[in-house]
């Protein structure tokens, strides 16, 4: 369903809150509405241009930010989540880049 | 539980600054709610059909129902009911009009229906609990990856649709069918990425229970909720609930795609639990919800005054119902068998009350449910790489003066 992903990509620009149903008329009308900006954004750090670069197409900063905290939480943690992105998901992340993102969300996530 | 940290931070706070043209303006502070875990502070937020929910994750949205609305009714409302997308590409334009379901694959005569095609055919109700196999997940320990969901990713409705059966049988399945394939709308921003479908064995896929569900306590279901169309799959797992079903194939092997051969797995063990830090031996794909109970009436942290006061709640299970609750009001030293409420049914959270008389001092409340299948709620958390399934009794202190 190439159209609706199409929607799904234009969500993920971000737009205004709003839902917009279509009302009046017997006949339903198409249902269309918006999602709301991104509630978070990548705190500052080292990296962050590339981190923005290579993370925020797919999702919002707080799939990062709500990650848990502490010493295990560290650069194993953060490797491992990186390389599930890449292996598992797909995204096109340059193996140079993962040093430098796992030490941002090393750094900026502790 | 949610505790007082986790009841709506003192309103809105006012940030005065000046703007350029040297007037003051006020801005209001973004409200937060902090759940009871490390690094629990979420913004709250609104979304088109909600009110104001937990957001866990802004896109693809992830949105945990505040948990005082469990305490309104055993019925969830549509606009308090969770969301939980796996991928951003989510449909922001449906025609309800247009839309179309296809049964493919394995049939002797594939259909595409519409919705008005469907809701000709027979109907069925059915009130069930969807949750999300990681709801609770923020409280595993140790900590794991993943949503960092509260105890608010789960919900319970009044479905109704047809059948996956009837739809079934219309299309007729053919010799050496095994598994049934479900996929919506909702797919991967990048073509890379692994679109989310979910597979269901041909057998339970047509146990008459299941279901293609059009209508959401007596309403259209909720864009964000999978309008127009979602599966319903009683007594089982969120994920299942595939959102927005537009797909449906019909195939002669065991569906291998990511989220049903490498996601969603626990261990294949009665416990569905493994040591920290060992990995299980054999996995299976995630199925029945376990059985649950919580306090809903009071809060963790919450002062009450001495004497009578009736507890509230809810129990449920992944189908074979509710047929014990217990509340202990001394940590689980003794326990009273509490007043079950309505029963709306084998897969609806089951309302639970019990008048108790508390003394000054501190009160550690516990809930205790057990299934009509005979399970009973673990006293120790049990643990699995995912965090997933958790169904530990739960505690609720509250300080009587």
């Amino acid at each position: 369903m190439s159209m609706f992903r199409m929607a799904g990509r234009i969500a993920a620009i971000g737009a205004a809150a709003g839902l917009v149903m279509a009302v009046g008329g017997l006949q339903a009308k198409p249902v269309t509405y918006k999602l709301p900006p991104d509630k978070s954004q990548f705190k500052p750090g080292p990296n962050l241009d590339l981190v923005k670069a290579n993370c925020t197409g797919c999702h919002s900063a707080d799939y990062v930010q709500t990650q848990p905290r502490g010493p295990k939480f560290g650069k194993d943690f953060w490797t491992a989540e990186v390389n599930k992105m890449i292996k598992v998901y797909g995204a096109p992340i340059n193996a140079d880049d993962i040093p430098k993102i796992v030490d941002y969300l090393a750094a900026t996530y502790q | 539980m949610i505790d007082r940290r986790s009841a709506l931070q003192g309103g809105v706070a006012l940030l005065a600054s000046t703007s350029l043209l040297g007037k003051t303006t006020l801005a209001f502070a973004e409200e937060t709610v902090t759940l009871p875990f490390g690094n629990g502070t979420r913004p709250l937020g609104k979304f088109p059909q909600k009110r104001t929910m937990i957001v866990q994750t802004s896109r693809p949205p992830q949105l945990e129902t505040p948990f005082s609305v469990f305490n309104e009714g055993v019925i969830t409302p549509n606009d308090a009911f969770f969301v939980r997308y796996h991928l951003a590409g989510i449909p922001l334009e449906i025609d309800p009009a247009k839309f179309t379901v296809e049964v493919k694959g394995k049939v002797d005569k594939p259909l595409k229906l519409s919705l008005a095609d469907l809701k000709k055919m027979p109907s069925k109700t059915i009130v069930a609990v969807t949750q999300c196999s990681g709801n609770s997940r923020a409280f595993s320990d140790p900590r794991v990856a993943g949503g960092q969901s509260g105890n608010g990713a789960m919900g319970n409705a009044r479905w109704k649709g047809v059948p996956l059966k009837a739809v079934l049988e219309k299309a007729g399945i053919q010799a050496g069918a095994k598994q049934v394939v479900f996929n919506g709308l909702d797919g991967p921003v990048m073509d890379t990425t692994p679109d989310f479908a979910k597979a269901l064995d041909l057998d339970h896929a047509r146990d008459g229970e299941v279901m293609l569900g059009y209508s959401m306590n007596g309403e259209d279901l909720p864009m964000l909720n999978g309008f127009p169309l979602r599966l319903v799959v009683p007594g089982y797992y969120g994920t299942y609930w595939v959102k927005h079903v537009n797909e449906i194939t019909v195939i002669d092997k065991v569906y291998d795609n990511f989220w049903m051969k490498t996601a969603y797995r626990i261990p294949d063990n009665d416990c569905a639990c493994v040591e920290p830090g060992t990995a299980p031996k054999a996995t299976i794909p995630i199925n029945r919800l376990n059985v649950r109970s919580f306090i809903t009436s009071v809060m963790d942290g919450q002062k009450l005054k001495s004497g009578n006061v009736t507890l509230k709640g809810i129990a449920f299970d992944g189908g074979t119902g509710i047929k014990q609750v217990d509340v202990s009001t001394d940590g689980g030293k003794t326990w009273k068998a509490a007043d079950l409420g309505k029963d709306l049914g084998k897969y609806s959270f089951r309302e639970w009350t019990l008048p108790v008389k508390l003394s000054a001092g501190v009160h550690e409340l516990k809930v205790r449910a057990t299934s009509n299948g005979g399970k009973v709620q673990p006293e120790r958390a049990v643990f699995n790489p995912a965090g997933y399934m958790r169904n530990v009794i739960e505690t609720t202190s509250v300080t009587v003066a």
